[in-house]
């Protein structure tokens, strides 16, 4: 945090600078300084002598505070103020509080005379130490705390709210006991900085800001000094009240549930939603102090959309294991299967109406167009079928198997193949319009639009063609196969390789703009919803990221591989695992809405039709639940 | 002698006028809209005032644009950056104008000059670490060189059809185009976190006492986490930068006016000035103003 130090013009003798009273020097003919224990902010700490007691030596601290009003109003307006504080103070009797015995003011100075503590701040307990503070050890200290607080919040006539609760303020004295050694007297002496200044106190609630200062507000600032001394996170590092965005379960495995709901509850931002009292926090850290030990969470309140039964329309059985994803047209469900055949099934009903039979095992997803239907087999063949009754339109000769999806676009059919070769066939009579050759096998799926051709290789280079078959840049970025196919969207591709990262390529001229890391290999084509980039990977996670910066903005965790690609529909993200099930997730926070268990892998993608979720299953099966 | 006759000759006598009458001019073809041919182009206007109250200008800036064509050119590029210091004495002026020169030297060496050699190969880093990287660095810079100095940054590298921006602290980015405006950074502010949590309204932040404290900005330190985002560029329309000088003083409806309405986007940046003097100029005033025409 910085702030501008003003160096003072020096008045008579001692007092220059901050922490100038030089230890022999005596103020008020009664305290003599020894040395200067502390200082910081706007004030400093002497231990001195009190030479009242000449026989002993009775040490007090003397606490110099400033005063920086130049205006000679202002000026007075603050030692009033600071002399009216010194008077409350002196009323207080409790543990915690130290001693006020006597407060003056000389010339620009302002000086409170108290009980020296020896002991340790909070904020030296943590620097003094790399590991994290005990729980038990930190519980104690809140319910002391809460102690002192209950009691200035009651004080008669009128409450006193402490209004700088942080480690720096709070002292373990020798024997052990806590000790507010700052009653914000030093806040009177800050006159407003002007212009802009950089850094927030960290710890105070967000109506302090609006000026309203409430026995709530020193609970909150108590919960954000817990959340510091667990995590050993400095708030004031941080963007202000973001204490949500680092649970204290997160970074410090060790704190219970309890301690953590109970912090949680005393930094709600409204103060309506902290504990009603002070005596109510300790009452609840109590129990935490009880019950620690054991480690039972509280059952996380997922908001999960009130769904009971995910609904199985149908499911229809094939030969053999169907890791590809279906295409719907007109109400006709096509998908491969590693039987080798292509199946045609009602949409509604998932009757069968034809099947295909080529000669090798298809693991990618069909093209249709309403008239014919296009598919690869590991035959090496692409096989253009009519969608009525799957009857042989035409076949294409490929030099390698064909794992590729084909995609059609204007009259045109472009497929890749392990031949390492891009095919663009004409549409109605499968005869060859041109190849590309690539760097590897090509087994994404290519993505044709404007003009171009886009496709990434086995190789780890990803191409893009115009529609002569010319290399207009290709990227070499990547330094693992790159399998999943690519989306475009606003200017800029996106597509994941086996390098555990996600690129974003400007798609003009094929420069990087940003990369976002995952847990393990991707082959899942990304899906784009509403400023998100919807992905997942061989670490089991499907992952939703900021499509401008790069940024994760939430995973979640399934229990194997993702190998499928997710897809998104209406507000929802559908992905199913190598676990077995087909996961559906809540587009913007990443929870849980239900799953659907299959009796093998999925690893496919699912496809979406008239409200309708398909997918296939290595247990053989077609599904078709409701969405 | 020629030679003397034409050393000491006197100067052919002046062409007598015509007495020829020509034809008023059409006050219709004056003051005509410099739009047109023009705008076909990526323009650029910068402005700058130290404003009413302040004694010294803390702000900085830097703008560079560049067009090529021919076979195999360099895409268009672009580099703008606004700088809104602060700190006791000098620190706020040194603190912007190192960063702003930092951010842009990193930055024209790593991309500009990457692009303009002879194979282009492109810069191995992705484009927002490139970025992020060179507003780390102007960090750095200022905590080492300018102790107790501070400053915003907010930095936009055009490439091509996309717009990186860099960004920390209050300066702002806007996107002006179809109609309407769109501020593409977030405030590191307090008053916009509260504004977020719902404690403060809009019109609540815009005049808090507090409105002016930042929780981020350069030279504070180590651990600097920067905004970096990408945006593809407007078809006909603008991209303004600008220091709170400008936008906390004059209201967003006003600066899209004076953005729409001018022929230039320099005449619209030292119209935007004035205004924000005409306000009462609280604070320093700096724009940068970048038109991108309709393909």
């Amino acid at each position: 945090m910085k702030r501008t130090t003003k160096a003072l013009s020096g008045g008579p003798g001692e007092t220059t600078q901050l922490g100038q009273l030089e230890p022999g020097v005596t103020l008020q003919d009664r305290y003599l300084v020894l040395a200067l224990h502390g200082s910081g902010g706007m004030s400093s700490v002497y231990r001195a002598r009190d030479l009242h007691f000449p026989n002993v030596t009775k040490v007090v601290a003397v606490k110099e505070m400033i005063n920086l009003a130049t205006d000679p109003t202002m000026h007075e307006m603050v030692v009033r103020n600071f002399e009216r504080e010194a008077d409350l103070l002196a009323t207080l009797s409790h543990p915690a509080i130290p001693r006020i015995y006597d407060y003056f003011t000389q010339e620009n100075n302002s000086y409170l005379v108290m009980e020296f503590i020896e002991g340790k701040d909070l904020e030296a307990v943590l620097r003094e130490t790399d590991e994290f503070l005990p729980e038990d050890q930190v519980v104690n200290w809140a319910v002391e705390l809460c102690d002192v607080l209950q009691y200035l919040h009651l004080h008669k006539p009128q409450p006193v709210i402490f209004r700088d609760v942080k480690p720096s303020n709070i002292m373990v004295d020798n024997h052990a006991t806590i000790r507010l050694i700052d009653f914000g007297i030093a806040r009177v002496f800050q006159p407003g900085q002007k212009g802009t200044m950089i850094g927030t106190d960290g710890y105070a609630p967000p109506e302090q800001y609006r000026g309203e200062a409430s026995p709530a507000g020193d609970l909150y600032a108590l919960g954000a000094t817990l959340h510091h001394l667990l995590t050993r996170r400095d708030p004031r590092a941080e963007p202000p009240f973001s204490f949500s965005e680092r649970p204290i379960r997160e970074i410090n495995p060790r704190v219970s549930a309890e301690l953590e709901g109970t912090i949680n509850a005393s930094l709600a931002y409204n103060p309506q939603d902290r504990f009603p009292s002070a005596d109510a926090m300790k009452t609840a850290l109590m129990t935490v102090a009880k019950d620690t030990g054991i480690l039972v969470s509280p059952k996380a309140v997922a908001a999960a959309r009130p769904r009971s039964e995910v609904q199985e329309v149908w499911s229809f059985e094939c030969e053999d294991e169907i890791r590809g994803t279906p295409i719907i047209v007109n109400d006709v469900l096509y998908i491969g299967c590693y039987d080798n055949n292509l199946y045609a099934l009602d949409a509604r009903t998932g009757e069968f109406n034809w099947k295909f039979a080529t000669e090798g095992g298809i693991p990618s997803r069909p093209a249709a167009d309403g008239e014919l239907v296009y598919v690869g087999s590991e035959d090496t063949r692409l096989y253009a079928v009519t969608a009525e009754r799957g009857a042989l339109a035409w076949t294409y000769y490929a030099g390698g198997p064909i794992r590729s999806n084909p995609v059609n676009y204007e009259g045109h059919i472009f497929v890749g193949s392990d031949d390492a070769r891009l095919h663009v066939i004409n549409m109605y009579n499968g005869q060859k319009s041109w190849t590309s050759e690539a760097a590897g096998p090509i087994r994404s799926t290519p993505l044709v639009q404007d003009e171009r051709v886009y496709f990434g290789c086995e190789s780890s280079d990803f191409y893009c063609l115009d529609f002569k078959g010319e290399m207009k840049w290709r990227f070499s970025k990547a330094k693992r196969a790159i399998t999943s196919s690519a989306i475009l969207v606003e200017g800029m591709l996106i597509f994941g390789s086996k390098d555990w990262s996600l690129y974003a390529v400007e798609a003009e001229a094929g420069w990087q703009v940003w990369k976002f890391r995952m847990g393990g290999a991707t082959i899942s084509t990304p899906a784009y919803s509403e400023g998100r980039i919807y992905t997942a990977g061989g670490d089991g996670r499907v992952y939703a990221v900021d499509f401008r910066s790069g940024r994760e903005i939430w995973h979640f965790q399934t229990e194997h591989q993702v190998t499928g690609s997710p897809i998104v529909f209406e507000d929802s993200v559908y992905c199913g695992s190598v676990d077995g099930s087909m996961y559906c997730l809540d587009m913007r926070s990443g929870r849980k809405r239900w799953q659907f268990q299959t009796g093998g892998p999925i690893t496919g993608a699912a496809a979406v039709s008239e409200n309708r979720l398909y997918f296939g299953s290595l247990d053989h099966r077609v599904y078709a639940l409701l969405t | 002698m020629p030679f003397w006759d034409r050393l000491f000759r006197r100067p052919a006598a002046k062409p007598q006028p015509d007495g020829a009458e020509t034809a008023p001019l059409d006050p219709g073809l004056l003051g005509g809209e410099l739009r047109g041919p023009a705008m076909r182009r990526i323009m650029v206007g910068t402005s700058q005032s130290t404003g009413v109250e302040r004694a010294h200008n803390e702000d900085a800036l830097f703008a560079l644009l560049g067009s090529a064509s021919g076979e195999g050119s360099v895409p268009d590029f672009g580099l703008f950056v606004v700088a809104d210091g602060m700190g006791g004495h000098r620190s706020g002026e040194v603190a912007s104008s190192v960063s702003v020169r930092s951010v842009a030297h990193r930055l024209a060496k790593d991309s500009l000059l990457h692009l303009l050699q002879e194979d282009g190969v492109a810069e191995d880093m992705p484009i927002q670490e490139l970025v992020r990287q060179a507003l780390e660095e102007a960090n750095h810079s200022v905590v080492s060189r300018v102790p107790g100095g501070g400053t915003t940054l907010t930095a936009v590298l055009l490439l091509g059809s996309l717009m990186t921006i860099g960004h920390v602290g209050d300066s702002r980015a806007y996107l002006f185009s179809n109609g309407h405006g769109e501020v593409l950074t977030r405030d590191h502010s307090l008053v916009k976190r509260l504004e977020e949590l719902g404690q403060l309204t809009e019109a609540e932040a815009a005049v808090h006492p507090q409105r002016n404290v930042l929780y981020k900005a350069i030279g504070q330190g180590a651990n600097l986490e920067v905004d970096v985002l990408t945006h593809p560029v407007p078809k006909d329309g603008f991209l303004m930068l600008c220091s709170d000088g400008l936008w906390g003083v004059v209201a967003e409806e006003d600066i899209e006016r004076i953005v729409w309405n001018s022929p230039h986007p320099q005449i619209a940046c030292d119209e935007l000035v004035r205004a924000a003097n005409a306000a009462g100029g609280p604070d320093n005033i700096t724009a940068i103003l970048v038109y991108f025409p309709a393909d």
